[in-house]
């Protein structure tokens, strides 16, 4: 079990070419590899250039809202004489994520080299990668990479002697996962609650320090360095389904799998054999009863809705869920979904940042709804109190905190209906909730 | 909200630690930016930041001990509180929990004497705490013990993992 697996013919390996490679993680053994070889073909370029060949090759952002990132970078403003910032986003912590963890301890250089060539099209001169608390064996190892890409010349006031400079900041989160939204994440570095911030202004207006600012994932930014070196048409070249989802995505596949891991498909894979072909599919003797394709806060898949989803943009919404950030959770016959919809309503519940009152009221009533159905005191009319309540969280506040807890209640009710039914009219005893 | 100390509180930022911080200072175009990586600091120094360490900062960063406090209690890292020798964070979130995260959970609240969630044990060895999704879902359980971070971590290994931290 666990990652790294071997590579299976099926995969798409262009980020985790080189996962698991102890050397990969070195400045000598990316440079081996072919590492910043894509940065200085960027230096040569005007960053107009850098720009539109990655709109043309068609990525978007891997974080999950997956906008177009060479639009983004074309929001930022040019010659206005201001100081421009890049912020990457390694704060992953949505539950079932954990594909930007692989590319932060076995390729930091991919990102460092990803973060350069952005920093050069978007003109800014000063990069903070925000990295989650937790994740103590990740930052240690980019840390690393950062001083040895420093050491080497590849960063600072003269990067690659291209009398550019180009500084890279790695910044500690402290346990919050609201962190990993856009200006709270700003706000964070700020030295600030991590509250996020009402939107206008855009980053690209307004960000970090009141500056113009572009955010984005890390498993964009280390997408890159590949689109540069190898051109925008072989990127764009790589889809399976719509023609709007192009190249590869990390995809980490988590829960009732045989064999959970980070696996790298072209987009519009089938997610049938990701699940079956990549992962082994269900452990023996049980049926596959649930999929959650994007990380906790997207709508929850039934089977049939699984059986032909082509792995892309539109394929999942398609199917009324979203790619997201590509954290897969897969669940088999033995699982409590109404006990699991509790347990991320409580996890949404606990990462309110408290500031809207619809989220800070919302996800904590949403909890204690469904702990009360669990404890065998439900009421039929409990449903509709939580999809009411979820019509009150979606849409209506600052962030999309909210509208993630309310993504698996209803679609779980409309979804699973008789397993919240059974819940109600059984008065089930609770006999998991509780350590 | 933030806990005191039982002695008058000796300044954090002197000497080494006074030099990392101040190592910090050309990263960042404000002092308040140099809250989150100082509070690391203290932490690092000290095991927990007390209301001492906080108007110390306070001071430091030109900001006010509310302030401060505000930004501490909104992170989960930050102990406002002494903590046992190791602090042990277990994952329990719907992708563990549903490869029996809560089992881990149980067991080392069991192995460590730490009686619940929360508390610590009463040698001041362990505390344990429960936390959400510490993104390596692929791997259930994983703990964090002290800066540890272990993978797949099952009931019937959390002794020997115990051990390994006198």
């Amino acid at each position: 079990m666990g990652y790294p697996h071997p590579i299976h013919p099926k995969e798409t390996p262009v980020l985790s070419t080189h996962f698991g490679e102890v050397e990969a993680r070195t400045y000598a053994g990316w440079v081996k590899r072919g590492g910043y070889e894509a940065l200085k073909k960027a230096i040569a370029m005007a960053p107009d250039e850098i720009i539109n060949e990655v709109k043309a090759s068609g990525l978007r952002g891997r974080g999950g809202a997956g906008f177009p990132t060479g639009m983004k970078w074309s929001f930022m403003p040019k010659d206005d004489g201001k100081p421009h910032y890049l912020c990457c986003n390694a704060d992953e912590s949505e539950p079932g994520t954990f594909k930007d963890r692989e590319i932060l301890r076995w390729t930091p250089h991919a990102l460092i080299e990803g973060c350069a060539i952005a920093q050069l099209a978007i003109r800014a001169e000063t990069c903070y990668i925000y990295i989650r608390g937790e994740f103590t064996e990740p930052y240690h190892i980019l840390q690393r990479a950062v001083d040895e890409a420093y050491a080497n010349g590849v960063l600072g006031v003269n990067a690659l002697g291209s009398g550019r400079r180009v500084d890279i900041i790695v910044h500690r989160g402290a346990g919050a996962y609201i962190c990993g939204e856009e200006t709270a994440l700003m706000n964070s570095i700020e030295g600030r609650r991590g509250n996020p911030r009402i939107k206008p202004p855009f980053p690209a207006v307004a960000g970090l320090f009141g500056l113009p600012t572009t955010i984005n994932n890390v498993e964009t930014l280390a997408a890159v360095p590949a689109i540069i070196t190898r051109g925008a048409a072989w990127y764009a070249s790589l889809k399976l389904s719509s023609p709007k989802s192009t190249g590869t995505k990390l995809i980490s596949v988590c829960g009732h799998v045989q064999r959970p891991g980070v696996y790298e498909i072209t987009l519009g894979f089938p997610m049938k054999e990701l699940i079956y072909d990549l992962c082994g599919g269900m452990r023996p003797g049980r049926t596959l009863k649930a999929v959650i394709p994007g990380g906790s806060s997207v709508p929850i898949m039934t089977p049939a809705e699984v059986e032909d989803c082509a792995t892309d943009y539109e394929g999942i919404v398609a199917k009324g869920s979203m790619l997201g950030s590509g954290g897969m959770i897969v669940m088999d016959d033995s699982t409590d979904l109404v006990y699991q919809i509790m347990r991320l309503a409580r996890f949404y519940a606990h990462e309110s940042c408290a500031q809207c009152t619809n989220c800070r009221e919302g996800t904590a009533w949403t909890t204690r709804v469904l702990e009360r159905m669990l404890a065998g005191e439900g009421k039929a009319s409990d449903l509709d109190l939580l999809l009411d309540l979820s019509e009150n969280m979606t849409g209506k506040t600052i962030c999309v905190l909210s509208d993630s807890c309310a993504a698996p209640v209803v679609s779980g009710i409309h979804k699973f209906r008789a397993d919240f039914d059974a819940y109600i009219n059984t008065a089930r005893p609770l006999t998991t909730v509780g350590v | 909200v933030s806990g005191h100390e039982t002695t008058a509180h000796e300044p954090v930022f002197t000497g080494a630690v006074l030099a990392k911080l101040e190592a910090l200072y050309p990263k960042y175009p404000d002092k308040r930016s140099l809250l989150l990586p100082a509070l690391w600091l203290v932490q690092e120094a000290r095991g927990w930041v007390s209301a001492g360490s906080i108007t110390e900062l306070a001071e430091l960063l030109d900001l006010t001990a509310a302030y401060v406090r505000g930004v501490v209690t909104f992170y989960t890292m930050y102990h406002t509180h002494p903590v046992g020798r190791h602090f042990i964070q277990v994952c329990t979130t719907s992708p563990c929990g549903i490869c029996g995260a809560e089992d881990v959970a149980r067991a080392l609240v069991r192995e460590t004497g730490c009686g619940d969630l929360g508390t610590t044990s009463p040698d001041g060895r362990f505390t344990v705490i429960e936390v959400e999704c510490l993104g390596a879902c692929g791997f259930p359980t994983p703990i964090l013990i002290d800066d540890d971070f272990i993978e797949n971590v099952s009931v019937d290994g959390v002794a020997a993992i115990l051990a390994r931290y006198p």
